[in-house]
Protein backbone atom coordinates (compact mmCIF):
# COMPACT_ATOMS: atom_id res chain seq x y z
CA UNK A 1 0.00 0.00 0.00
CA UNK A 2 1.71 3.06 -0.86
CA UNK A 3 0.10 6.21 -0.49
CA UNK A 4 2.45 9.03 -1.93
CA UNK A 5 5.62 8.24 -4.31
CA UNK A 6 8.92 8.50 -2.42
CA UNK A 7 9.57 11.46 -4.65
CA UNK A 8 6.34 13.42 -3.34
CA UNK A 9 7.43 12.93 0.37
CA UNK A 10 10.91 14.54 0.45
CA UNK A 11 9.31 17.18 -2.01
CA UNK A 12 6.37 18.09 0.71
CA UNK A 13 9.07 17.48 3.96
CA UNK A 14 11.50 19.75 1.87
CA UNK A 15 8.68 22.81 1.77
CA UNK A 16 7.62 22.09 5.57
CA UNK A 17 11.48 22.28 6.46
CA UNK A 18 11.86 25.61 4.15
CA UNK A 19 8.79 27.01 5.94
CA UNK A 20 10.33 26.20 9.18
CA UNK A 21 13.38 27.19 8.85
CA UNK A 22 11.89 30.41 6.06
CA UNK A 23 9.48 31.60 8.46
CA UNK A 24 8.48 30.05 11.44
CA UNK A 25 12.15 30.79 13.17
CA UNK A 26 11.39 34.34 13.61
CA UNK A 27 8.65 33.07 16.39
CA UNK A 28 11.57 30.85 17.97
CA UNK A 29 12.20 31.69 21.38
CA UNK A 30 15.52 34.02 22.19
CA UNK A 31 16.28 32.70 25.86
CA UNK A 32 19.12 30.96 25.92
CA UNK A 33 19.32 27.13 25.83
CA UNK A 34 19.97 24.63 27.70
CA UNK A 35 23.88 24.54 27.43
CA UNK A 36 23.97 28.52 28.00
CA UNK A 37 21.47 29.03 30.46
CA UNK A 38 23.18 26.28 32.99
CA UNK A 39 26.44 27.94 31.84
CA UNK A 40 25.24 31.20 32.91
CA UNK A 41 23.92 29.93 36.38
CA UNK A 42 26.49 28.10 37.24
CA UNK A 43 29.30 30.92 36.04
CA UNK A 44 31.24 28.91 33.27
CA UNK A 45 30.01 30.87 30.06
CA UNK A 46 32.58 33.26 31.00
CA UNK A 47 35.41 31.22 29.01
CA UNK A 48 33.59 31.44 25.72
CA UNK A 49 35.60 32.44 22.82
CA UNK A 50 34.77 34.17 19.50
CA UNK A 51 33.40 32.17 17.05
CA UNK A 52 35.94 31.42 14.42
CA UNK A 53 33.11 31.80 11.75
CA UNK A 54 31.97 35.33 13.08
CA UNK A 55 32.75 37.22 10.17
CA UNK A 56 30.50 34.16 7.63
CA UNK A 57 27.65 36.18 6.39
CA UNK A 58 25.01 33.98 7.49
CA UNK A 59 27.02 33.94 11.60
CA UNK A 60 24.17 33.36 14.28
CA UNK A 61 21.69 32.97 11.82
CA UNK A 62 21.15 36.24 9.89
CA UNK A 63 22.12 37.51 6.97
CA UNK A 64 24.80 39.80 6.08
CA UNK A 65 23.50 42.74 4.50
CA UNK A 66 19.67 42.63 4.73
CA UNK A 67 18.37 44.83 7.66
CA UNK A 68 14.79 43.67 7.79
CA UNK A 69 15.15 41.02 11.01
CA UNK A 70 12.22 39.19 9.94
CA UNK A 71 13.90 38.75 6.41
CA UNK A 72 17.33 38.16 7.17
CA UNK A 73 16.23 35.27 9.41
CA UNK A 74 14.17 33.79 6.86
CA UNK A 75 16.87 33.84 4.33
CA UNK A 76 19.35 32.12 6.28
CA UNK A 77 17.16 29.41 7.09
CA UNK A 78 16.36 29.21 3.50
CA UNK A 79 19.90 28.76 2.69
CA UNK A 80 20.74 26.39 5.34
CA UNK A 81 17.61 24.29 4.84
CA UNK A 82 18.97 23.87 0.83
CA UNK A 83 22.59 23.60 1.77
CA UNK A 84 22.37 20.77 4.04
CA UNK A 85 19.81 18.76 2.30
CA UNK A 86 22.50 19.00 -0.53
CA UNK A 87 25.37 17.76 1.30
CA UNK A 88 23.57 15.08 3.42
CA UNK A 89 21.17 14.18 0.25
CA UNK A 90 24.55 13.97 -1.76
CA UNK A 91 26.44 11.84 0.74
CA UNK A 92 23.92 9.67 1.02
CA UNK A 93 23.16 9.52 -2.51
CA UNK A 94 26.97 9.15 -2.78
CA UNK A 95 27.33 6.18 -0.49
CA UNK A 96 23.45 3.88 -1.46
CA UNK A 97 23.67 0.50 -2.39
CA UNK A 98 22.80 0.64 -6.09
CA UNK A 99 19.18 -1.28 -6.38
CA UNK A 100 19.36 -4.65 -7.13
CA UNK A 101 17.48 -4.31 -10.82
CA UNK A 102 19.97 -1.64 -11.82
CA UNK A 103 22.56 -3.99 -10.90
CA UNK A 104 20.98 -6.96 -12.52
CA UNK A 105 21.03 -5.10 -15.72
CA UNK A 106 24.61 -4.21 -15.49
CA UNK A 107 25.45 -7.69 -14.62
CA UNK A 108 23.20 -10.03 -17.00
CA UNK A 109 25.10 -9.81 -19.74
CA UNK A 110 28.52 -10.73 -18.85
CA UNK A 111 26.71 -13.84 -16.42
CA UNK A 112 25.31 -14.52 -19.80
CA UNK A 113 28.79 -14.79 -21.84
CA UNK A 114 29.10 -18.38 -23.20
CA UNK A 115 32.61 -19.84 -21.88
CA UNK B 1 23.35 21.80 23.04
CA UNK B 2 25.86 23.31 20.85
CA UNK B 3 29.04 23.54 22.57
CA UNK B 4 31.19 26.46 21.76
CA UNK B 5 34.84 27.05 21.64
CA UNK B 6 36.65 27.80 25.18
CA UNK B 7 34.13 25.23 27.31
CA UNK B 8 36.39 22.50 26.99
CA UNK B 9 40.88 22.50 27.23
CA UNK B 10 42.76 21.33 24.06
CA UNK B 11 43.55 17.80 25.43
CA UNK B 12 39.58 16.91 25.62
CA UNK B 13 39.10 18.70 22.71
CA UNK B 14 41.43 16.43 20.48
CA UNK B 15 40.31 13.62 22.41
CA UNK B 16 36.47 14.07 21.28
CA UNK B 17 37.52 14.83 17.72
CA UNK B 18 39.41 11.78 17.65
CA UNK B 19 36.30 9.74 18.61
CA UNK B 20 33.84 11.74 15.84
CA UNK B 21 36.66 10.89 13.51
CA UNK B 22 36.41 7.19 14.52
CA UNK B 23 32.62 7.25 14.58
CA UNK B 24 32.33 8.97 11.29
CA UNK B 25 34.57 6.80 9.76
CA UNK B 26 32.44 3.43 10.70
CA UNK B 27 29.76 5.34 9.84
CA UNK B 28 30.81 6.04 6.87
CA UNK B 29 30.76 2.06 6.36
CA UNK B 30 27.85 1.03 8.50
CA UNK B 31 25.48 3.61 6.38
CA UNK B 32 25.99 1.59 2.76
CA UNK B 33 23.85 -0.54 4.50
CA UNK B 34 21.00 1.46 5.45
CA UNK B 35 21.18 3.52 2.19
CA UNK B 36 19.48 2.73 -0.95
CA UNK B 37 17.83 4.50 -4.39
CA UNK B 38 14.82 5.23 -2.06
CA UNK B 39 16.11 6.15 1.01
CA UNK B 40 18.94 7.83 0.30
CA UNK B 41 16.97 10.91 -0.64
CA UNK B 42 14.87 10.69 2.65
CA UNK B 43 18.66 11.15 4.60
CA UNK B 44 18.61 14.57 2.59
CA UNK B 45 15.41 15.33 4.02
CA UNK B 46 16.02 13.97 7.51
CA UNK B 47 19.23 16.77 7.61
CA UNK B 48 16.88 19.58 6.29
CA UNK B 49 14.51 18.58 8.75
CA UNK B 50 16.67 18.14 11.84
CA UNK B 51 18.78 21.70 10.63
CA UNK B 52 15.41 23.16 10.32
CA UNK B 53 13.62 22.50 13.88
CA UNK B 54 17.08 22.80 15.51
CA UNK B 55 16.23 26.64 14.99
CA UNK B 56 13.05 26.31 16.60
CA UNK B 57 14.23 26.82 20.26
CA UNK B 58 10.88 26.67 22.11
CA UNK B 59 10.27 27.88 25.90
CA UNK B 60 10.71 25.72 28.77
CA UNK B 61 10.39 28.13 31.36
CA UNK B 62 12.88 29.66 34.10
CA UNK B 63 13.66 31.97 31.02
CA UNK B 64 15.59 28.82 29.21
CA UNK B 65 14.64 27.33 26.37
CA UNK B 66 15.70 24.39 24.31
CA UNK B 67 15.50 22.83 20.50
CA UNK B 68 15.17 19.48 19.16
CA UNK B 69 18.76 17.29 19.19
CA UNK B 70 17.37 15.11 16.11
CA UNK B 71 19.39 12.13 16.52
CA UNK B 72 16.79 9.82 17.97
CA UNK B 73 14.71 11.17 15.64
CA UNK B 74 17.21 10.30 12.66
CA UNK B 75 18.44 7.02 13.56
CA UNK B 76 14.45 5.33 13.80
CA UNK B 77 14.39 7.14 10.23
CA UNK B 78 17.02 6.37 8.06
CA UNK B 79 19.09 4.09 10.31
CA UNK B 80 21.73 4.51 13.08
CA UNK B 81 24.91 5.17 10.64
CA UNK B 82 23.37 6.94 8.51
CA UNK B 83 21.79 9.44 11.27
CA UNK B 84 25.22 9.81 12.61
CA UNK B 85 26.42 11.00 9.32
CA UNK B 86 23.24 13.39 9.20
CA UNK B 87 23.99 14.94 12.25
CA UNK B 88 27.82 15.97 11.19
CA UNK B 89 26.51 17.34 8.13
CA UNK B 90 24.35 19.42 10.18
CA UNK B 91 26.76 20.25 12.80
CA UNK B 92 29.20 21.32 10.32
CA UNK B 93 27.00 23.18 8.04
CA UNK B 94 26.39 24.95 11.54
CA UNK B 95 29.57 25.49 12.47
CA UNK B 96 30.93 26.83 8.94
CA UNK B 97 28.15 28.73 8.22
CA UNK B 98 26.28 29.92 10.99
CA UNK B 99 28.84 30.43 13.86
CA UNK B 100 26.88 27.89 15.83
CA UNK B 101 28.79 25.44 17.52
CA UNK B 102 32.65 25.77 17.75
CA UNK B 103 34.54 25.06 15.53
CA UNK B 104 37.44 23.46 18.05
CA UNK B 105 34.48 22.15 19.32
CA UNK B 106 32.82 20.48 16.13
CA UNK B 107 34.41 17.01 17.21
CA UNK B 108 32.82 17.40 20.89
CA UNK B 109 29.56 18.55 18.96
CA UNK B 110 29.34 15.29 16.70
CA UNK B 111 30.14 13.05 19.71
CA UNK B 112 27.48 14.33 21.67
CA UNK B 113 24.86 14.39 19.25
CA UNK B 114 25.94 12.64 16.30
CA UNK B 115 27.25 9.78 18.75
CA UNK B 116 25.92 9.58 21.84
CA UNK B 117 22.12 11.29 21.14
CA UNK B 118 22.04 8.95 17.82
CA UNK B 119 22.91 6.07 19.95
CA UNK B 120 21.51 6.14 23.00
CA UNK B 121 18.07 7.10 21.06
CA UNK B 122 18.65 4.00 18.74
CA UNK B 123 19.31 1.80 21.91
CA UNK B 124 16.42 2.99 23.48
CA UNK B 125 14.60 2.69 20.68
CA UNK B 126 15.46 -0.96 19.79
CA UNK B 127 14.83 -1.74 23.95
CA UNK B 128 11.02 -0.12 23.29
CA UNK B 129 10.54 -2.02 20.51
CA UNK B 130 11.17 -5.10 21.58
CA UNK B 131 8.84 -4.75 24.77
CA UNK B 132 5.42 -3.61 22.38
CA UNK B 133 3.80 -5.43 19.98
CA UNK B 134 5.44 -5.91 16.46
CA UNK B 135 3.23 -3.55 14.84
CA UNK B 136 3.60 0.20 12.55
CA UNK B 137 1.44 1.67 14.57
CA UNK B 138 4.03 1.52 17.60
CA UNK B 139 7.01 2.94 15.95
CA UNK B 140 6.00 6.51 16.62
CA UNK B 141 5.18 6.18 20.75
CA UNK B 142 9.08 3.77 20.96
CA UNK B 143 10.72 6.99 18.75
CA UNK B 144 9.42 9.54 21.61
CA UNK B 145 10.50 7.48 24.66
CA UNK B 146 13.79 6.88 22.82
CA UNK B 147 14.41 11.09 22.42
CA UNK B 148 13.11 11.74 25.54
CA UNK B 149 15.59 9.14 27.08
CA UNK B 150 18.53 10.70 24.59
CA UNK B 151 18.71 14.03 25.77
CA UNK B 152 19.26 13.91 29.20
CA UNK B 153 21.81 10.62 28.59
CA UNK B 154 23.80 13.36 26.04
CA UNK B 155 23.47 16.51 29.05
CA UNK B 156 25.09 13.52 31.39
CA UNK B 157 27.84 13.25 28.60
CA UNK B 158 28.54 16.86 27.95
CA UNK B 159 28.90 16.87 32.41
CA UNK B 160 31.22 14.11 32.17
CA UNK B 161 33.59 15.74 29.76
CA UNK B 162 33.50 18.84 31.54
CA UNK B 163 34.66 17.30 34.11
CA UNK B 164 37.25 15.63 32.19
CA UNK B 165 38.22 18.85 30.41
CA UNK B 166 36.45 22.07 31.58
CA UNK B 167 38.24 25.36 30.76
CA UNK B 168 35.93 26.50 34.42
CA UNK B 169 36.28 25.32 38.00
CA UNK B 170 32.88 23.65 38.53
CA UNK B 171 31.61 21.21 41.01
CA UNK B 172 30.33 17.76 39.29
CA UNK B 173 27.71 17.43 41.36
CA UNK B 174 26.21 20.58 40.52
CA UNK B 175 27.21 20.65 36.85
CA UNK B 176 25.02 16.72 36.40
CA UNK B 177 21.80 17.89 38.58
CA UNK B 178 21.97 21.44 36.25
CA UNK B 179 22.30 19.76 33.00
CA UNK B 180 20.14 16.46 33.35
CA UNK B 181 17.32 18.48 34.75
CA UNK B 182 17.04 21.25 32.26
CA UNK B 183 17.68 18.45 29.48
CA UNK B 184 15.23 16.17 30.82
CA UNK B 185 12.66 18.68 30.10
CA UNK B 186 13.70 19.95 26.55
CA UNK B 187 14.03 15.73 26.19
CA UNK B 188 10.18 15.96 26.95
CA UNK B 189 9.93 18.73 23.40
CA UNK B 190 12.35 16.35 21.66
CA UNK B 191 9.48 13.34 22.07
CA UNK B 192 7.17 15.26 20.75
CA UNK B 193 8.88 16.70 17.93
CA UNK B 194 10.49 12.95 17.20
CA UNK B 195 7.29 11.33 18.16
CA UNK B 196 4.95 13.49 15.88
CA UNK B 197 7.52 13.28 12.75
CA UNK B 198 7.93 9.75 12.82
CA UNK B 199 3.99 9.13 13.21
CA UNK B 200 3.75 11.61 9.84
CA UNK B 201 6.42 9.36 7.82
CA UNK B 202 5.40 5.85 9.25
CA UNK B 203 1.69 7.09 8.23
CA UNK B 204 2.70 7.69 4.59
CA UNK B 205 5.18 5.31 3.82
CA UNK B 206 5.99 2.67 6.66
CA UNK B 207 7.96 0.68 3.89
CA UNK B 208 10.87 3.91 3.97
CA UNK B 209 10.83 3.92 7.65
CA UNK B 210 13.86 1.83 8.95
CA UNK B 211 12.76 1.45 12.43
CA UNK B 212 9.88 0.20 10.58
CA UNK B 213 11.62 -2.77 9.09
CA UNK B 214 10.91 -5.38 10.97
CA UNK B 215 7.71 -5.16 11.76
CA UNK B 216 6.45 -4.19 8.10
CA UNK B 217 8.42 -7.49 7.21
CA UNK B 218 6.90 -9.57 9.99
CA UNK B 219 3.38 -8.82 8.78
CA UNK B 220 4.02 -9.53 5.69
CA UNK B 221 5.46 -13.04 6.54
CA UNK B 222 1.99 -13.47 8.88
CA UNK B 223 0.28 -12.62 5.34
CA UNK B 224 1.77 -14.51 3.29
CA UNK B 225 1.72 -17.89 5.77
CA UNK B 226 -2.19 -17.31 6.35
CA UNK B 227 -2.22 -17.28 1.84
CA UNK B 228 0.02 -20.26 2.20
CA UNK B 229 -2.42 -22.05 4.82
Amino acid sequence: MRSISTRALVVTGLLVALLLAGVASFYASTHPDGLESVAEKLGFSGTVQDHASSGSPLADYGTEGISNERLSGGVAGVVGVLVVALVGGGLAWALRRRSPSSTELEREPSSRTPR
Amino acid sequence: MHVPDGFLDAPTSLGTAAVAAVGVGLALRGARRELDDRTAPLAGLVAAFVFAAQMLKFPIGGGTSGHLLGGALAAVLVGPWTATLVLSVVLLVQGLLFADGGLTALGTNITLLGLVGVWTGWLVFRAVQSLLPKRVPMVAPAAAVAALVSVPVTALVFAGLYAVGGQAPIRLDALVTAMVGVHTLIGVGEAVISGLAVATVVAARPDLVHGARRVVTKRDLVVRDAVAA
